[in-house]
């Protein structure tokens, strides 16, 4: 099974009640998925700063992480601790350097995304634990995909919750199973990608992260996922400046979208969506089988 | 909205859906409530499934999973969208969706009727066994799979695979078919089909809103029923 969760703002006024949206549409997919949970928020950004969100075990000292990781000319690094993540804001031509250090000096530490408004948190247990865990409730931003999991394919791990990075400011939740996951990790391993774990959503993520490397867009790489991903799938993608969602040529997981001027949502299930301002009279659709759909902001 | 005040009303934002449903399998073709109005349904599985008389039920709002399934007897309305499977494995009566179904809309029911003011998304008719089924808008792909008996009737357009390993099941399609699956072919659209299109859609109270002429008739080949070597690949 699986739940998935996603809601992009049009309107700004709205932008305050995010992650309280978002907490309650996760809340409602319990049922599909019960073993982990997870989302990505994008919020507020500073032009040239990246956020780096790090995981690490409960109680962790993150103060001490950042201190060590300051420099004469930029001081600390700003820091947000939420339960067993924190999201460290470092100058983006510093990035490379920093994940180095941490992977060299912190394997305690990982690394579960970065961009420059995305922060992705995810946990074991039931998705209201996950959620007040974070305070989710008390985000705001512009849109954000979340995810329930109910796991199949690999063990229930942090590791294996959803959302999986995709890139800067990138991530991607999956409800499905894919058939080939071990068979395409290996060539893109080839390739020179690293993969954390043996989850097959992990492999999706990689491969569109490796099909925009090669230059393709987010559309262009979902457009080829249809053809290189064997097995079920509904996505939620999430970036920078907005969501995209795709669903294999069977429709094999289920996928409700609503609009209205205020914002578009997709869940799982038309149930995740009711809490939603004026659903009643929202347009309700299915997402029609392997088609590329797309939303984004203005710019 | 209603034409006629309810005998019994059931509002699921403060009443628990399993009492709804256990009211609503009590009740008989002697019970004094035979009109029954439900309110808030908010996308919730399992809305007046089981019902074994011939009650009316109003459901205001969008239902999810297998509305009305196993339904005998009932007429149940559905004034928005159902979500999977409504009015699955139905036995007899009659179940309309005011708006969109999703996918698998009628599975495996055995008699009744199922109107669709919408769309149906995928598999719609999936092994139905004598329902009729009437969608004025679209269905999705492999609409009527392994259908063996009824009529499925569209008024817009299926998708791919239309009437995939179809057995006795009758389909008629006014607009396009994207493709048919394995076994089912275009038929001749004789005076006795155009009758039996006629009857169904009467009982349906559509008698008159589209023209009988401008349906397609599809059926089942009869090439599958049995297993030989040559059809290997078709199975």
């Amino acid at each position: 099974m699986c739940g998935i969760v996603g809601l992009f703002l049009k309107d700004q006024k709205l932008e305050g009640e995010l992650g309280a949206m978002l907490a309650s549409m996760l809340c409602t997919m319990t049922g599909r998925g019960p073993d982990s949970a997870g989302f990505a928020v994008y919020g507020a950004g500073a032009p040239g700063q990246v956020k780096l969100s790090l995981r690490a075990a409960k109680g962790y000292d993150f103060p001490a992480l950042a201190q060590g990781l300051s420099v004469p000319a930029d001081g600390v690094p700003a820091l947000s601790i939420r339960g067993t993540h924190a999201v460290i804001e470092v100058p983006a031509a510093r990035e490379a350097q920093v994940r180095a250090f941490l992977a060299a000096r912190h394997p305690e530490v990982a690394v579960v995304g970065s961009g420059t408004r995305m922060e992705i948190f995810k946990e074991v247990g039931l998705p209201s634990a996950v959620a007040e865990a974070f305070a989710l409730p008390s985000m705001r931003g512009t849109h954000g995909i979340g995810h329930t999991r109910m796991a199949t394919e690999s063990a229930v791990t942090t590791a294996g919750a959803h959302p999986f990075s995709t890139g800067t400011d990138q991530c991607l939740v999956h409800n499905g199973s894919l058939s080939n996951h071990n068979g395409l990790r290996r060539s893109l391993a080839y390739q020179g990608m690293t993969f954390e774990t043996e989850n097959d959503s992990e492999v999706a993520a990689g491969y569109l992260t490796w099909r925009m490397k090669q230059g393709a867009s987010l559309g262009d790489a979902l457009e080829a996922g249809l053809k290189d991903l064997d097995g079920f799938f509904t996505f939620v993608v999430g970036t920078e400046s907005g969501f995209g969602v795709l669903r294999d040529p069977i429709a094999c997981k289920p996928a409700v979208m609503a609009e209205t001027d205020q914002y578009v949502a997709f869940g799982s299930e038309y149930r995740a969506l009711i809490g939603l301002p004026g659903i009643d009279t929202a347009r309700v659709f299915e997402p029609e089988p392997a088609t590329v759909y797309f939303w984004e902001r203005a710019q | 909205m209603n034409a006629v005040m309810p005998d019994t009303t059931f509002d699921l934002g403060t009443t628990p859906l399993r009492e709804l449903n256990a009211a609503l399998h009590k009740a008989s073709a002697e019970s004094n409530a035979r009109r029954w109005r439900v309110l808030n349904p908010n996308g919730r599985h399992a809305v007046a499934v089981g019902i074994h008389a011939p009650l009316t039920v109003e459901i205001e709002g969008n239902v999810g999973y297998y509305c009305a399934g196993m339904n005998a007897e009932a007429s149940i309305i559905v004034h928005g969208n159902a979500g999977q499977g409504v009015a699955e494995n139905m036995m007899s009566g009659f179940v309309h969706v005011k708006g969109d179904a999703s996918q698998s809309a009628g599975a495996t029911a055995h008699g009744g009727m199922l109107l669709i003011d919408g769309n149906a998304s995928a598999r719609c008719g999936i092994s139905m066994k004598g329902v009729d089924i009437v969608v004025k808008g679209s269905v999705g792909h492999m609409s009527a799979f392994m259908g063996q008996s009824g009529a499925l009737i569209v008024f817009g357009d299926a998708g791919e695979a239309l009437g995939d390993s179809l057995y006795e099941a009758k389909l008629f399609v006014r607009g396009t078919v994207k493709s048919l699956g394995a076994d089912c072919i275009a038929k001749e659209m004789r005076d006795e089909h155009k009758a039996l299109l006629h009857d169904k859609l009467t009982a349906a109270g559509l008698a008159g809103s589209v023209d009988i002429s401008e349906f397609k008739r599809y059926g089942s080949a009869r090439n599958l029923y049995n297993f030989h070597v040559d059809n290997v690949d078709a199975y």
